[in-house]
């Protein structure tokens, strides 16, 4: 199983797109660039051998994820943005 | 010198015939190949090879479409969908069943190998719009080549199995493969004006392409130089008819219908 990320733009980061199953890595990305991109979707392909993938699955999701959520300050919801600056 | 009007004249069957040739070719390849939808090795193999099937739909209904300023009140449909088995100049190959998954995948290689071949001296042909038809669909083409040619390597290198399967394929389908170079009615005045390539050296490029990946996965091309007769001429194997009944049944049934 190969784990799928696609860019839909240059310059934009790689998002997973999900998985598919090849026997090498030439032809998990020949599979991904069928599945994923044929309506195009796609600029660029990664893939990833699933094994590879370290999760945070099963570890404490509580020590792991609850302590951002009263940290409001770390948002940069703070600062008056130029009206020249688009997408932030 | 012939003037613009009298070269029209001249080059207007035979232009006719090799496009009919072209989009033939990948009107059957595409309709062979969807016999697979729904039915691949693997789901991912299923999607690649049907979207394989889907460009050569494609480059057909782009040959049909230029073919029909040649013959007036003909629609693209009807050409695609109304002609009778004589009339069609798709190559042998191309109409030959698709076998085990290793034969289907042979023959989608050998076109494969013929078409980047033939869309690459297309691209320098004297017409007005062939060169940028054939640029469009060497595109896709050259995938179908990468992809197939992984595929071999796979067979080639995978289990005893594998391979005896693509050994089998390449002895069933070889014979065939001649007559994607034979020549439509016509097609040689097409070659002295530059507007096609020669068939024979594409025959020539083509089987040094064969040979050079051939080497490369240690398989062997069979010795007897015998080729079927009769591609591009409207003469076909017994599958084909079988193929047309199922392409054409809506047509058939339903006069003129649309979706």
């Amino acid at each position: 199983m190969w784990e799928v990320f696609i860019q839909t733009k240059p310059g934009l980061s790689h998002k997973h797109a999900g998985t598919v199953q090849a026997a090498t890595a030439e032809m998990a990305l020949q599979n991904a660039r069928d599945v994923y991109t044929r309506r195009k979707e796609g600029t660029s392909i990664w893939v990833v051998p699933s094994k590879y993938i370290v999760t945070s699955e099963g570890m404490d999701k509580e020590a792991f994820f609850d302590p951002a959520d009263d940290k409001l300050y770390r948002h940069p919801t703070f600062y008056q943005i130029p009206n020249d600056v688009k997408n932030m | 010198m012939l003037t613009a009007e009298s070269r029209k004249q001249k080059i207007m069957n035979p232009l006719y015939n090799y496009l009919l040739k072209l989009a033939d070719d990948t009107l059957i390849m595409g309709q062979r190949l969807a016999e697979w939808c729904g039915k691949g090795p693997y789901l991912e193999e299923d999607i690649a090879l049907t979207n394989i099937a889907l460009d050569h739909l494609g480059q057909s209904s782009l040959f049909y479409k230029y073919a029909t300023q040649f013959h007036e009140g003909k629609s693209e449909d009807d050409l695609a969908f109304l002609r009778y088995e004589h009339e069609y100049l798709n190559a042998q190959l191309t109409e030959f069943p698709n076998g085990d998954y290793a034969q289907t995948i042979l023959k989608t290689y050998f076109f494969a190998v013929y078409q980047k071949i033939l869309f690459e001296d297309l691209m320098k042909s004297q017409d007005s719009q062939l060169p940028a038809l054939a640029e469009k669909s060497l595109k896709e083409v050259k995938y179908h080549y990468t992809h197939t040619k992984t595929w071999l390597n796979v067979f080639a290198g995978g289990t005893g199995e594998s391979r005896t399967r693509l050994e089998n394929a390449i002895e069933n389908l070889w014979e065939y493969t001649g007559g994607l170079f034979d020549e439509t009615e016509g097609e040689e005045d097409l070659i002295k004006l530059e507007i096609v390539p020669d068939s024979e050296t594409l025959k020539s490029k083509w089987l040094n392409a064969i040979k050079k990946d051939f080497e490369e996965f240690k398989l062997e091309i069979p010795e007897n130089p015998f080729m079927q007769k009769g591609s591009r001429k409207g003469i076909h194997t017994e599958y084909f008819g079988y193929i047309l009944c199922e392409l054409q049944y809506m047509q058939r049934a339903y006069p003129g219908c649309e979706w």
